[in-house]
């Protein structure tokens, strides 16, 4: 039952934020400074994962490549698909629920603990919308975050098969252009978008329902991360089913 | 004027407010007072229209604010200012840009004239010189000093206190109840405070109300405090040695 009431005000939560839109100037700033905190500030730690763990993809297809036979231009092969795939719109996505889900959670709890959500209505505010709207503008550009980290994977494994002595440039260079279909690309960012609104959403509604102090907050930070993983997993699941398997 | 009649309010099978009757006089500081538990914060809530009571009706001058449209609420909203019981100051925004936020909200004035607004209240308030300092770094008193400027820098014919004076030293909390009740006479509005600060009742008092378990049990003046025999108000204000003792002085002269 108590699932049921979840869902329920998650969607009551949803038309709210996009009722009674709060003054153009003001939100104008809100969605600057999200973006900041959002996109720009995740940008140093998601270039750094995605730079790394494309390496590793790229030198665990190296070494598990025992054949003589096969070409070496697979380790950039199933780099590309690995990373345009899988690894950098839903794994960087799980990773994004545990950063910037949390931050979300927490300054949006820390406000209703605080009253400060209270202040806002009470100054006839619809906090809903000025809190959650914004994000959820600065989550439409997640996919720029992403195309990043898609290149730096890449290069990231370019660089390990190359200087670890697994492959040359060229067959690695060979391997990211071999049988390369650009839908795969759009999957991947459709993907992303989902992903992007899940992120907004799901963390803002866990912090603005939160009730009491600050062992709570904390509380809600951690059942956040949960729930926005498990629902990106579930519509990466749904997501692909849909566009990938006809 | 606020008139309350008859409210009630309910949290599950708990009646938290019981058919709850008074009225909050224009120029006056109204105080709501009791126990802790005893509704005081969920009738102000009711007031602020965070709340929605069950039961009854409450008017704000001569319109029920149960039969106003979105845009009558919208402007009543407007024309209402809080001061919460921990300030709920924004910490992402400097003292200037708190109470600058209701005139960005709501007014189309320039930058400017904005600016000097605030500064206006902010000197009104005794603070000046701490716009760009940030909640955290500012004290307690402070605090609530800039939640007074907030509340009131939108010029609002309703000004709502929720215990102002908690966690203050007893100094700060008479500068903080003689600032309301100043701004109350300035402007003429209508104030309502919810405390259990004996000194609030005994200095600022003009109307009070005495909740106890969700009912309205006596109402007066600080004044008519000395006269009353109604047991329940007597027991809450006369409950230190202190108080006692005033209130013996007080019978043996009259």
């Amino acid at each position: 039952m108590k699932y049921f009431r979840d869902i329920g005000s998650y969607f009551l939560m949803l038309k709210r934020v996009f009722s009674s839109p709060t003054k153009g100037s003001v939100m104008r700033e809100l969605i600057f400074k999200e973006i900041d905190d959002l996109i720009i500030k995740s940008l140093a730690i998601v270039s750094f994962i995605s730079f790394f763990v494309g390496g590793v993809i790229a030198i665990q297809t190296a070494l598990n490549l025992e054949n003589p036979l096969i070409s070496k231009s697979l380790i950039g092969f199933a780099t590309r698909q690995s990373i345009i795939l899988e690894f950098a719109p839903t794994f960087i996505s799980i990773i994004m629920a545990g950063k910037v889900g949390s931050f979300i959670t927490s300054s949006i709890g820390s406000m209703r603990v605080t009253e400060q959500i209270d202040a806002l209505e009470v100054m006839g505010v619809n906090s809903l919308n000025y809190l959650v709207f914004p994000k959820i503008i600065a989550l439409l550009f997640y996919p720029f975050l992403i195309a990043i980290t898609m290149f730096l994977g890449i290069i990231g494994g370019l660089i390990a098969g190359v200087y670890g002595g697994f492959t040359s440039a060229s067959d690695f260079i060979i391997g990211i252009q071999d049988t390369f279909n650009p839908f795969h690309l759009t999957y991947a960012f459709i993907k992303t978008f989902v992903f992007a609104f899940i992120l907004a959403t799901v963390p803002s509604w866990q912090g603005y329902y939160m009730k009491g102090g600050a062992l709570e907050v904390g509380k809600a930070s951690t059942n956040s991360f949960v729930w926005t993983s498990v629902l990106i997993i579930l519509s990466n699941y749904i997501i692909t089913q849909l566009l990938l398997s006809s | 004027m606020i008139k309350v009649e008859n409210i009630l309010k309910r949290f599950g099978d708990e009646v938290i407010l019981k058919n709850i009757s008074t009225t909050f006089d224009r120029g006056k500081t109204n105080l709501v007072i009791g126990r802790s538990g005893s509704g005081k914060t969920v009738m102000l809530k009711c007031l602020v229209g965070l709340f929605t009571p069950e039961e009854g009706r409450i008017y704000f001058e001569d319109n029920a604010i149960q039969d106003m449209n979105t845009e009558q609420h919208r402007i009543l909203r407007e024309e209402t200012g809080m001061l919460f019981q921990g300030g709920a100051l924004f910490d992402s925004m400097n003292i200037e840009e708190n109470v600058m936020f209701p005139l960005r909200m709501f007014s189309n004035n320039k930058r400017e004239e904005m600016l000097e607004r605030v500064n206006e209240v902010l000197k009104r308030v005794d603070l000046e010189n701490v716009n760009k300092k940030f909640p955290a770094e500012i004290s307690g008193g402070m605090k609530k000093r800039v939640s007074i400027a907030r509340a009131i820098v939108n010029k609002p014919k309703y000004l709502f206190c929720d215990e102002p004076n908690s966690g203050l030293d007893p100094k700060t909390a008479t500068l903080i109840d003689n600032l309301i009740q100043d701004i109350t006479k300035e402007n003429n509005i209508t104030t309502i405070v919810v405390t259990h600060d004996m000194n609030s009742v005994m200095e600022i008092g003009e109307k009070i109300v005495l909740l106890k378990q969700g009912k309205l049990v006596w109402e007066g003046s600080n004044k008519e405090i000395f006269k009353t025999d109604n047991k329940d108000i007597v027991d809450f204000v006369y409950t230190s040695n202190l108080f006692k003792k005033i209130r013996d002085v007080q019978l043996k002269e009259n």
